[in-house]
């Protein structure tokens, strides 16, 4: 077999190839750094999970023609506060907001397109650039700017082994097929993602239950190069036992069903259990703001299985489903569809329905439509589920990624277990987005990390590179 | 994955599979028409279904630009199921309905019909003109109707033109009442104007902005521009003879015209855009994807660009060499693709451009 290699020797290696290692590759093959990307995946699912993305978050002052309207870095950095509650590394988190402002026109010189601000896009239009025709869109774009740039990019070619002495990175063994190759560079980058499509991974921290979890996105990312990082004394963070989650379709399948997969209706009816019994309310805040939450809910449950049921007022008020729903006369013929307890299912259905009190349904305000001497109560968007016919969808927790990272410092290079910072790594994506995002989730951030991650990441390594 | 409606044909069923996995993704709703259009259903009827496969112009970015294109399991493959439904369409709204196996195996056909045409005039010339005349180099007005007379060409040709006119209105009203056309909209004018420019700048050609993908992932706009000639060549052919009609029934000019008459002009420009817009769209068609070509459009697409093309050429051969002794032959063949592209305009790929455009205005009117 040839070598899968042009050159033996390469400036920079970067382990992933989605949108942080194209930044990263991008930036130092504009720096003039010789770049070989090693991507695990082959090339029809190239680009990990920035396949399934849209868009990102950004600073800026001023409506533009895809944002609807100023975010400035303070309200940007009140949001991020929120969502971490504090658990972020303020100096990177400040970095990453500024930089963001940079990102529209520099990805803009890389061919990337955005879409026409839309208003209601999600209820995003304002904070968010969308990636016109999405993250593969992006992608392709991203390549395509590496390929004039003369990066060489590798498909199906995991990253083994890592030759590190004292922080110092040596050599990567990739293995394409049967068949290890060692390929040397001045500086590493990596940007290989997460570890959630790592089942076994995930049962040490979820036991059985992980093996219930949907994964969202790529099958690719078992967090290969984390661990091997990991066990060459980088220093961790971010809490390995945390992923973001969301209640998905139970029938979606197992790796890649990506964003067709999600349940909106939650705010719009009740959700019980395997016992038919409601566990959370479901009207606690809009759902842009909760559906994060319902991963871990569910997966808290028995068999990691929710079961949403609405009737025919609010069918038509979420984005429609790419699995259609279970649908009968009555509870009890739904329940047996849902292979739920019937007359369990009509008691949770009755008692629900007898503690709404009325109001004026609003999706759009905090109604006053809830529940009274329920427990758990129903906030808003509370109303009886009693016009036949009625609804119901499987759900079951589908992981979008995990927290657990590398630490880097403000040039993107790893941190050591030592505290010293490493001679020639770096890091940049997901697998140290851990750094800003303690915990949470703001739509569009890991993007955001990402880019400007990679970017910085890029840099560094190309100037690395030539010292 | 089950489709939401049972629909009666397999591209029915496959276009409302992919368009329910799309409407709950959206992610292309910045590209073309038809995301939008799919927006505002949840549903999808076989009249919508039809109307968003016309209102597909096949820029193929949607296919680079998707994460469940196949390899992934949910194989959504947009410029495929909707053109396949496209040709379907074709043969859906044809009229009169015996007619509509004209599209099964459509590049074949319309091939035989315009080497039969071609034939028929070559016969008819030898068999009908005199020789003399035929092989003689006629110059001055009336030289063409030397050779036929003017009389039999309008009889021949307008008998045809006049019947695959109301073939077309017939069709275009079935499609116009299927896809939702009776429905009240916002004002006709208003949406005639922008469906108009949308057509003339073939805006959903250009996959959002960056270009058509055709070949691969890699945006071009070469499909739209070859279109351009291809479009504005025949308008300017066909203004070239609605001209040319004029000045021999208003003011007895008979053809054959001067260089700088506005008939030759229109008709020489016009014959060059019919040259350069096919020739540059069969080779998009060569160099396309296979992966978003659907196997039943080719053939027909292929066909029809084939016959613009030699109508073009033809016309151009005529017009430069009109005043030698090749004028007789060259006509008879010139005539016999013109009467074969009449004769297949309402059964070929001439169809896609009323549908097309019959679905640009129903979305202005829906927008």
């Amino acid at each position: 077999m040839t070598s899968l290699f042009p050159e033996q020797t390469y400036d920079v290696v970067v382990a992933g190839a989605g949108n942080a290692a194209l930044c990263a590759a991008i930036t130092a093959a504009s720096d003039g750094a010789r770049v070989l990307v090693l991507e695990a995946a082959p090339r029809e699912y190239r680009g990990g999970n920035s396949r399934h993305t849209r868009n990102f978050r950004l600073a800026h002052d001023a409506a533009t023609q895809t944002l609807t309207g100023p975010y400035p870095v303070d309200e940007y950095w009140d949001d991020l506060m929120r969502v971490t509650g504090g658990e972020t590394d303020t100096d990177l988190a400040r970095f990453t907001l500024e930089e963001s402002a940079r990102l529209p026109d520099w990805l803009a010189e890389q061919g990337v397109r955005f879409q026409a601000a839309l208003g209601g896009t999600l209820s995003l239009g304002r904070t968010n650039a969308f990636y016109l025709g999405g993250g593969k869109a992006l992608l392709n774009t991203l390549y395509r700017a590496a390929e004039r740039l003369g990066v060489t990019i590798a498909y199906d070619a995991a990253v083994t082994a890592l030759e590190i002495e004292d922080g110092h990175f040596l050599a990567a063994t990739v293995t394409q097929g049967d068949a290890p190759q060692r390929v040397e560079a001045r500086a590493f980058i990596a940007a290989s993602g997460g570890f959630e499509a790592n089942i076994d991974w995930l049962r040490e921290y979820w036991g059985e239950a992980a093996d219930n979890f949907i994964v969202r996105g790529t099958p690719y990312n078992k967090g290969a190069v984390l661990k091997l990082l990991l066990d060459a004394d980088v220093q961790p963070v971010g809490d390995p036992k945390q992923c973001h989650a969301v209640a998905i379709d139970g029938r979606a399948p197992k790796f890649d069903g990506g964003i067709v997969t999600r349940r909106d209706c939650v705010p719009f009816g009740i959700v019980v259990n395997r016992e038919a019994k409601r566990f959370y309310d479901e009207g606690e805040d809009f759902w842009p703001k909760r559906y994060a939450i319902w991963g871990r809910l569910v997966a808290a449950e028995p068999g990691q299985t929710g079961y949403a049921i609405i009737d025919e007022k609010s069918i038509r008020s979420f984005m429609p489903s790419v699995f259609p729903p279970e649908k009968a006369a009555s509870i009890a013929e739904l329940a047996c569809k849902l292979d739920l307890d019937p007359a369990r299912l009509e008691a949770t259905v009755s008692v629900f329905n007898a503690a709404c009190r009325p109001g004026s349904f609003d999706p759009t305000i905090y109604d006053d439509c809830r529940t009274e001497g329920l427990d758990p109560p129903k906030s808003h968007w509370a109303r009886p589920i009693d016009t036949p016919p009625f609804y119901g969808y499987m759900l079951r927790p589908g992981i979008t990624f995990t927290y657990l990272g590398l630490r880097v410092d403000r040039q993107a290079r790893m941190i050591m277990a030592d505290g010293r910072p490493a001679a020639n790594m770096f890091a940049a994506g997901e697998i140290m987005a851990g750094n800003i995002l303690g915990k949470g989730y703001l739509a569009g951030i890991g993007m955001t990390i990402g880019s400007v991650f990679g970017r910085l990441a890029g840099k560094e390594a190309a100037r690395n590179a030539r010292n | 994955m089950p489709a939401t409606e049972d629909h009666a044909t397999p591209a029915l069923r496959e276009a409302d599979r992919q368009m329910t996995i799309c409407n709950a993704c959206r992610y292309c709703e910045g590209l073309c028409a038809v995301f939008p259009a799919m927006e505002l259903r949840r549903d999808f009827s076989a009249g919508d279904l039809n109307y968003l496969a016309n209102l597909c112009h096949s820029c193929g970015a949607c296919y680079y630009d998707c994460q469940y294109a196949p390899p992934h399991e949910f194989a959504v493959n947009v410029p495929v199921a909707l053109a396949e439904l496209r040709t379907e369409s074709y043969r859906h709204y044809a009229w009169p309905g015996a007619l509509s196996g004209l599209f099964e195996k459509n590049g074949t056909k319309v091939a035989i019909a315009a080497s039969l045409s071609v034939i028929a005039f070559l016969i008819g010339f030898l068999a009908l003109a005199d020789p003399q005349v035929l092989y003689a180099s006629q110059t001055g007005a009336g030289a063409f109707y030397a050779i036929m007379p003017h009389n039999a060409m309008v009889a021949l040709f307008g008998t045809v033109f006049v019947f695959a006119i109301l073939a077309m209105v017939f069709s275009l009203r079935a499609f116009w009442r299927d896809t939702g056309g009776a429905s009240a909209g916002t004002s006709a004018t208003g949406s005639l104007w922008r469906a108009v420019t949308a057509a003339a700048k073939l805006r959903n050609l250009d996959g959002g902005g960056a270009g058509c993908m055709n070949d691969d992932e890699h945006p071009t706009d070469n499909r739209r521009h070859y279109h351009h000639f291809t479009f504005y060549g025949f308008l300017l052919c066909l203004a070239s003879t609605s001209l040319a009609t004029l000045f021999h029934y208003a003011f007895g000019w008979q053809a054959p015209y001067g260089w700088s008459n506005p008939v030759v002009v229109l008709g020489t420009i016009g014959g060059i855009g019919l040259v350069i817009g096919p020739v540059g769209l069969l080779a998009a068609r060569h160099r396309r994807d296979p992966e978003i070509s659907a196997d039943g459009q080719s053939a027909m697409g292929i066909a029809f660009l084939w016959m613009l093309l030699l109508t073009g050429l033809t016309g151009i051969l005529l017009l430069v060499l009109r005043a030698t002794p090749a004028m007789g032959i060259l006509l008879a063949i010139h005539l016999g693709f013109v009467l074969g592209l009449f004769v297949s305009l309402p059964y070929g790929k001439f169809v896609h451009g009323l549908y097309r455009f019959a679905a640009l205005v129903q979305y202005a009117r829906e927008r």
